[in-house]
C-alpha cells in the first residue's frame, strides 16, 4: 500500500479534530494552547500535500509562513499567559471569565 | 469717491473691531471719540458721494465689491448701488449718526459699559449703511437683520433693568414676525423674476407679464417687513417699549433711522408696487390709519420719551401714506426732515432726563423754561417743526404728503391725515406747555441740582435745530416759488410712476386747490397748537376734566387702546398654550416615547443576548467551530 494525497488529509483532518475538541474540552491552558498549535500544524500538513498533489509550490510557501507566525503567536500567547497567571495564579481557563457579559 | 463708496461702510466697520477689541485701552473719551469719528468719515464720504453724483448725467452708479453667493443660477453679488435715493438716505443716516455719537460721549459718560455702547453703535451704522447703499436685496436684507440685532441689543442694553431686557426680546420678536415676511416676499421674488439684483428686478418688472396676484404677493410680503421694522399697525407695539434703552438710541435707531428702513425699502422697490395698486392702497391706508392711530394714544401719555415713541409711529404712518399714494419722493422727503426733528425731539429729552436725575414722568416737570434753555429752544424748534408750522421742515414736507394724498383721489385718508396734522400740533405742544412752562412740579431734591446739559450734548442739538429749520426748502413746491428739488433729484431713482401718480401729476395744475389746503393745514396746525396753550397753560384745570368727561373712552386710549393687552389674549397665550400642549402632549409621549422605546427595545435585547457572552473563551471556539462546520455542511450540501 502506497501512501497517496487522501491520506494526508485524513490524517491533517484527524489531527485538527483532536485539536479542535482539545481546545472545546481541556481546561488547562497550556494545553490548550498546544491543542491550537496542533490545529495550526494540521493545516500545514494539508497545505504541504495539495502542493504536492496539485504540483505547485505556493502550498509549501504558505507553510513558511504559517511556521513564522506560528512562532511569533506562541512568544505573544505565552507572554499573555504568564501576564493572566501574575494576576491569577491558575491554569484553568474556567476562571478566566472576566469578560462575561 | 464713488469708487472709494465702501470706504463709507468700511469705517463704521473698524470702529466696531477697534472698540470691541481694543476698547478698553482707549478709555472712555478715546473710544467715544474714535467711534465717532468713524462715523464722521462716513458722513463725509457720503457728502462726498452725494456731491459727485450731482455732477453726473446719468446718476445710477453701482460698483461691485465682490461676490458672495454663486451657486448654479443662484447669484448674489456684493454690489453698492449709489443712486439719488440711496445717497439721501445715507447722507442722512451717516449725518445724524454723527451728531448723536457725540451726543453720546456726553450722555453716556456716566456708564459702565460704555465702550460696548459705542461698539454697538458703529456696528448699527454699519449695517444700516450696507441696508442703504446694498444693490442686492439679499445684502439688503442681511442689513435689515444687522440693524434688527443692534436694536435688540441697545434696548436691552441696561439689561439689569427686567423691562429693557423684555423690550429688547419684545422688539426681536415682533419684528422676526415681519422679517418672516420680508423674507418670503425676496423668495416669492426669485422665483418670479429669477435674481434679487435691483436693476435685473426692474428690467424683468417692466417686461415680465406677471400672473396677476404675485405682484401684489410680493409688494404685500415686502410691506409686511416693512409693517415689522417701521412699527405700523398691527406690528407696532414694540416701539413704545423700545424707549427702555438709552435715549441716543432712542434717538438714533427709533426715530431717525433704523425705522425708516421699512418706507426706504418701499420706495427702493417702487417699482413692485407700482405694479399693484391693491397694494399700494394697503400701504397708504396702514399708513393714514397708524398716523391717526398713535397720534391719539400720543394724546394721552405721561411719560415723555413714549409720548415721542407714538408720534414716530404716528409720523412713519404719514411717509406710508405718502409712498402707499405713489408719492415716493414725498415720503422720502418727510424721511429725511423727520430725521432730523425727531432726532432733536428724543435729544432733547435725554437733555431733560438728564437735567432731572432720569426722570420721564412728564407731570413732574415744568417750568424748565429758564433753567435749560438751550435745551427748550431747540426743542421748541422741533415741536415747530413737527407740529408743521410755516417754514420749517415738517412744514413742507407733510403738505407735500397731504397735497398728494388729495391729488390722488384718497379724500377720506387725506381728512385723516389732516386731522393728524393738527393732533400732532396739539400733542407735541402739550409736552412742550408741561415740560417747559407753568409751575415747577420738579421734586423739591432734583429741583436744586437741574443743570444744563455740556456742550458736548447741546451742540449736536443745536446742529439738528439747524437742519431742522432748513431741511425743507430742499422740497419747496412749486406755489410757493420753490422748485421742489428734491422730488426731481428723487426722480432719478423712483422716475418709474403709476398711472395713477401720473394723474396726480397733472392734478398739480390746480394751483388753487393747492393753496387751499396748504392755508387749511396750516390753519390746523396753528390751531393745534393755540389749543395746547389754552389747554396746558391757560386752564390747566381742563385737561383733568375733558379726561374725566370722557370716563371710559380715557382710560381706553391712555391704556394704549388695549392692544398689548388683546396681542397677550389672543396670539401670546393661545400659542403658548399650544406650546404647552406639544410640550407636554406630544414631546412627552410621542417623540420622547420613541426615541426612549428605541433605546428600552436594545437593552431588551441586549439582555437577551447577555447569556451568550459567558466569559469563557471554549464557548466562543466551539461557537466558531459550530459555524465553520455548518458552513461547510451548506458548501457541500448546496
Amino acid at each position: 500500500m502506497t501512501l497517496s494525497s487522501l491520506h494526508y488529509f485524513i490524517l491533517s483532518a484527524i489531527l485538527f479534530a483532536i485539536g479542535g475538541i482539545g481546545v472545546l474540552v481541556r481546561r488547562n491552558v497550556f494545553v490548550i494552547f498546544m491543542c491550537v498549535e496542533m490545529m495550526l500544524n494540521a493545516v500545514n500538513l494539508s497545505l504541504i500535500a495539495f502542493a504536492r498533489y496539485l504540483n505547485q509550490a505556493d502550498g509549501q510557501l504558505l507553510v513558511l509562513f504559517v511556521m513564522a507566525i506560528a512562532a511569533a503567536e506562541v512568544v505573544v500567547g505565552l507572554a499573555i499567559l504568564v501576564a493572566l497567571h501574575r494576576k491569577r495564579p491558575t491554569t484553568d481557563a474556567d476562571e478566566m471569565n472576566v469578560l462575561r457579559g | 469717491m464713488l469708487n472709494y463708496a465702501w470706504l463709507v461702510l468700511i469705517f463704521p466697520l473698524v470702529g466696531v473691531i477697534i472698540n470691541a477689541f481694543f476698547g478698553r485701552y482707549l478709555g472712555k473719551r478715546g473710544a467715544g471719540i474714535l467711534a465717532s469719528a468713524m462715523v464722521g468719515l462716513s458722513f463725509i464720504g457720503a457728502v462726498w458721494m452725494f456731491a459727485e453724483l450731482l455732477g453726473l448725467e446719468d446718476r445710477v452708479v453701482t460698483r461691485p465689491l465682490f461676490d458672495w453667493i454663486s451657486v448654479g443660477d443662484f447669484n448674489v453679488q456684493v454690489k453698492l448701488l449709489i443712486d439719488p435715493l440711496s445717497s439721501v438716505m445715507a447722507v442722512v443716516v451717516s449725518g445724524v449718526s454723527f451728531l448723536i455719537h457725540i451726543y453720546s460721549i456726553g450722555y453716556m459718560a456716566h456708564d459702565e459699559r460704555f465702550v460696548r455702547f459705542f461698539a454697538y453703535l458703529n456696528l448699527f451704522v454699519f449695517a444700516m449703511l450696507t441696508l442703504v447703499l446694498a444693490e442686492n436685496l439679499l445684502v439688503t436684507y442681511v442689513g435689515w437683520e444687522g440693524v434688527g440685532l443692534c436694536s435688540y441689543l441697545l434696548i436691552g442694553f441696561w439689561f439689569e433693568r427686567k423691562a429693557a431686557a423684555d423690550a429688547g426680546k419684545k422688539a426681536f420678536l415682533v419684528n422676526r414676525v415681519g422679517d418672516v415676511g420680508f423674507a418670503l416676499g425676496l423668495m416669492l421674488m426669485f422665483v418670479t423674476f429669477g435674481s434679487l439684483s435691483m436693476s435685473q428686478v426692474l428690467e424683468q418688472a417692466m417686461v415680465v407679464r406677471l400672473m396677476p396676484g404675485v405682484a401684489t404677493a410680493i409688494a404685500l410680503l415686502l410691506f409686511v417687513g416693512a409693517v415689522g421694522k417701521s412699527a405700523q399697525i398691527p406690528l407696532y407695539v414694540w416701539l413704545p417699549d423700545a424707549m427702555e434703552g438709552p435715549t441716543p438710541v432712542s434717538a438714533l435707531i427709533h426715530a431717525a433711522t433704523m425705522v425708516t428702513a421699512g418706507v426706504y425699502m418701499v420706495a427702493r422697490t417702487h417699482t413692485l408696487f407700482a405694479l399693484s395698486p391693491t397694494a399700494l392702497t394697503w400701504v397708504a391706508a396702514i399708513g393714514g390709519i397708524t398716523a391717526f392711530f398713535a397720534a391719539t394714544i400720543a394724546l394721552t401719555q405721561h411719560d415723555l420719551k413714549r409720548v415721542l415713541a407714538y408720534s414716530t409711529i404716528s409720523q412713519l404712518g404719514y411717509m406710508f401714506l405718502g409712498v402707499g399714494v405713489g408719492a415716493y419722493a414725498a415720503g422720502i422727503f418727510h424721511l429725511t426732515t423727520h430725521a432730523f426733528f425727531k432726532a432733536l425731539l428724543f435729544l432733547g429729552a435725554g437733555s431733560v432726563m438728564h437735567a432731572l436725575a432720569g426722570e420721564l414722568d412728564i407731570r413732574k416737570m415744568g417750568g424748565l423754561r429758564n433753567k435749560i434753555p438751550v435745551t427748550f429752544w431747540t426743542f421748541l424748534i422741533a415741536a415747530l417743526a413737527i407740529a408743521g408750522f410755516p417754514g420749517l421742515a415738517g412744514f413742507f414736507s407733510k403738505d407735500e404728503i397731504l397735497w398728494q394724498t388729495f391729488a390722488n383721489g384718497k379724500t377720506l385718508l387725506w381728512a385723516l391725515a389732516l386731522l393728524t396734522a393738527g393732533l400732532t400740533a396739539f400733542y407735541i405742544f402739550r409736552l412742550v406747555f408741561t415740560v417747559f412752562y407753568g409751575e415747577s412740579r420738579v421734586d423739591k431734591k432734583v429741583a436744586a441740582h437741574v443743570h444744563e446739559s455740556p456742550k458736548v450734548m447741546t451742540v449736536p442739538m443745536a446742529f439738528l435745530a439747524l437742519f431742522s429749520v432748513i431741511a425743507g426748502y430742499i422740497g419747496v413746491p412749486k406755489i410757493l416759488g420753490g422748485g421742489n428739488w428734491i422730488e426731481h433729484y428723487l426722480d432719478g431713482s423712483l422716475g418709474w410712476h403709476t398711472p395713477e401718480a401720473a394723474i396726480a401729476e397733472t392734478a398739480h395744475a390746480s394751483a388753487g386747490t393747492e393753496w387751499a389746503l396748504l392755508i387749511l393745514s396750516v390753519i390746523v396746525a396753528l390751531a393745534g397748537i393755540g389749543l395746547a396753550y389754552v389747554v396746558y397753560v391757560r386752564r390747566t384745570d381742563l385737561p383733568t376734566r375733558v379726561a374725566k368727561s370722557l370716563g371710559g373712552l380715557y382710560t381706553f386710549v391712555y391704556n394704549k387702546y388695549k392692544v398689548d393687552e388683546f396681542y397677550m389674549a389672543v396670539i401670546v397665550k393661545p400659542l403658548r398654550a399650544v406650546g404647552k400642549f406639544f410640550a407636554e402632549s406630544v414631546d412627552g409621549p410621542v417623540v420622547d416615547g420613541i426615541a426612549e422605546g428605541i433605546a428600552a427595545l436594545v437593552a431588551l435585547i441586549g439582555r437577551g443576548l447577555q447569556v451568550l457572552q459567558t466569559g469563557l473563551a471554549r464557548n466562543y471556539a466551539l461557537g466558531i467551530l459550530v459555524g465553520a462546520v455548518l458552513l461547510l455542511a451548506y458548501a457541500l450540501v448546496r
